[in-house]
C-alpha cells in the first residue's frame, strides 16, 4: 500500500489521483451529492422559515414601527411648538393693543383734566378782568361826580370872588346843565 | 487520459485543473456511495453553518439598531423579499422562504468555493441540477394547481395569429423544458469555468519568467470570480422569480 497510495477505486479518477475527464460528468458520485444537497437544502430551509426569517421580519417591522412613531411623535412636536408660537404671538399683539389702550386713556384724562384747568383758569381770568373793569366802572364814576362837586364849589367860589352871591342851588343847577351840555 | 496526465507530471508542467472538482471520501479511501461522508458533505455542512451563524446568530439580538452581522442578515432579507415582490407579484410572498433558501445556499456555496482549497459545490451539474429541477417542478406543480388546464395557456399564444399558434406552442413547450437545463448548467457551467481557468494560471506560474503574469491574471481572475459568485446567485435567484410568475399568472 505504501507505493501505491493512489488506489483507484473510481473509475472517475485515474491511478495518479486525478481527474478522468469532468468530474462533474461521473454519474458515481451523483447520488452522494444529491443526497447530501437534500440534507442541507432542508436543514436551511428548516432553520430560515421557522428561525431566521420570522425574526427578521419582526425586527424590521418593529424598527418601521419604531421610525413611524418617533416621526409622529415629532410632528405632535411641531404642531406644538407652532401653538405655543401662535399663543405667545397673540399674547405679544393682545399686550400691544392694551399698552394702546392705556396710552389712548391716559391721554384722554389727561386732556381732560387741562380742559378743565384750561376752563377754570378762563373763568378766573375772566372774573378778575370783569372785576378789574368794574372797577375802573366805578372809579370812573366817581372821578365824575368829584368833577362835578369840584365844578360846583369852584363856581361858588368863583362867584363869591367876583363879588356875586352865590345860590347854592342856581350853582348846582348850572354846573350840571354845563356838565351834561 | 491517465497516461496524458502521468507524462504531464514528469515535465515541469502540470494541469489538473479539473482535480480540484474530485469528490473523494473525508475518511478513508473507499468508494464513493450515496451516504458516504466526502468532501462535498463537509463543504455543504459548511454552507449551512455560514448560513446559520449569518441568518440566526447574527440576528439573534433582535437589535432595532442592527450590528454589522445583523446588517448583513437584514440586506439578503430586504434584497430577496424585494425580488419576490417586483418580479414575481405579493402573491407569491409564500414562496419567499423558498426562494431565499436557494439564494442563500447558492450565494454562501459559490463563495466558500472561492476559498483556497475549498471544494465548490455549486460548480457540480448534480447540485444544480437538482436544485434546477426542483424549481421546475414546483412551477409546474403550482402551475397546475393554482389554474388547473389553463395553465396550459402558457403555450398557446393568444396575442399571436391563429396560424402562428401551433408553431409557437411547440417553441414555447421545448423552451419551457429547456429550462431546468440552462437553469442548471449557467450557474454550474460558470463557477465550473472560472475556477478551471484560475487553476490553469496557477500552473503557468511554475515557469518563473511567467509566475508573475500568473499571478496577475490569478488575481484578476480571482475577483472576476467574485463577481460571478453573486451574480449567478441573483440570476439563478430572479430566473426562478420569473419562472414562478407565469406559474401564478400564466396569461402572456
Amino acid at each position: 500500500m505504501a507505493t501505491n497510495t493512489h488506489e483507484t477505486v473510481s473509475a472517475c479518477v485515474d491511478s495518479y489521483g486525478s481527474a478522468v475527464g469532468m468530474p462533474q460528468l461521473c454519474g458515481e458520485w451523483m447520488g452522494n451529492q444529491i443526497f447530501w444537497l437534500v440534507i442541507t437544502l432542508v436543514v436551511i430551509f428548516i432553520v430560515l422559515s421557522r428561525i431566521a426569517l420570522p425574526r427578521i421580519a419582526a425586527v424590521l417591522a418593529e424598527r418601521q414601527g419604531t421610525i413611524t412613531n418617533d416621526i409622529a411623535a415629532a410632528e405632535e412636536f411641531k404642531s406644538k411648538a407652532a401653538a405655543a408660537e401662535d399663543a405667545y404671538n397673540q399674547a405679544l399683539s393682545e399686550a400691544r393693543a392694551e399698552a394702546a389702550r392705556i396710552v389712548e386713556a391716559t391721554k384722554a384724562e389727561i386732556k381732560a383734566d387741562l380742559d378743565t384747568a384750561m376752563a377754570q383758569a378762563d373763568a378766573e381770568i375772566k372774573a378778575k378782568s370783569d372785576a378789574g373793569a368794574k372797577a375802573i366802572a366805578d372809579i370812573r364814576a366817581n372821578a365824575m361826580a368829584s368833577v362835578e362837586e369840584i365844578a360846583k364849589s369852584a363856581t361858588a367860589d368863583i362867584v363869591s370872588v367876583l363879588g356875586g352871591n352865590a345860590d347854592d342851588a342856581a350853582v348846582s343847577a348850572a354846573v350840571t346843565t354845563e356838565l351834561k351840555g | 487520459m491517465a497516461s496524458e496526465a502521468h507524462t504531464a507530471t514528469e515535465s515541469s508542467l502540470v494541469f489538473h485543473p479539473m482535480d480540484q472538482f474530485i469528490v473523494k471520501p473525508l475518511f478513508g479511501n473507499g468508494p464513493v456511495e450515496w451516504y458516504t461522508i466526502t468532501n462535498v458533505t463537509l463543504w455543504l455542512a459548511l454552507a449551512v453553518v455560514a448560513i446559520i451563524a449569518l441568518m440566526v446568530f447574527g440576528t439573534s439580538r433582535r437589535a432595532v439598531v442592527p450590528s454589522r452581522t445583523q446588517s448583513i442578515g437584514e440586506l439578503a432579507y430586504g434584497f430577496v423579499y424585494k425580488m419576490v415582490e417586483d418580479v414575481t407579484g405579493k402573491d407569491a410572498v409564500v414562496f419567499f422562504p423558498y426562494i431565499m433558501t436557494l439564494f442563500m445556499f447558492i450565494v454562501t456555496a459559490n463563495f466558500l468555493g472561492l476559498l483556497p482549497m475549498s471544494f465548490t459545490t455549486t460548480s457540480h451539474f448534480a447540485v444544480t441540477a437538482v436544485l434546477a429541477l426542483a424549481v421546475f417542478l414546483t412551477v409546474t406543480i403550482v402551475g397546475f394547481v393554482k389554474n388547473g388546464a389553463g395553465f396550459l395557456g402558457l403555450f398557446w399564444v393568444s396575442s399571436a395569429p391563429l396560424a402562428l399558434r401551433p408553431v409557437l406552442a411547440i417553441i414555447e413547450l421545448i423552451s419551457y423544458f429547456v429550462r431546468p437545463v440552462s437553469h442548471s448548467i449557467r450557474l454550474a457551467g460558470n463557477v465550473m469555468a472560472g475556477h478551471a481557468v484560475i487553476k490553469v494560471f496557477a500552473g503557468f506560474a511554475a515557469i518563473a519568467a511567467i509566475a508573475p503574469v500568473s499571478v496577475v491574471a490569478i488575481t484578476a481572475m480571482y475577483g472576476l470570480e467574485i463577481l460571478v459568485a453573486f451574480i449567478q446567485a441573483y440570476v439563478f435567484t430572479i430566473l426562478t422569480c420569473v419562472y414562478l410568475k407565469d406559474a401564478l399568472h400564466p396569461s402572456h
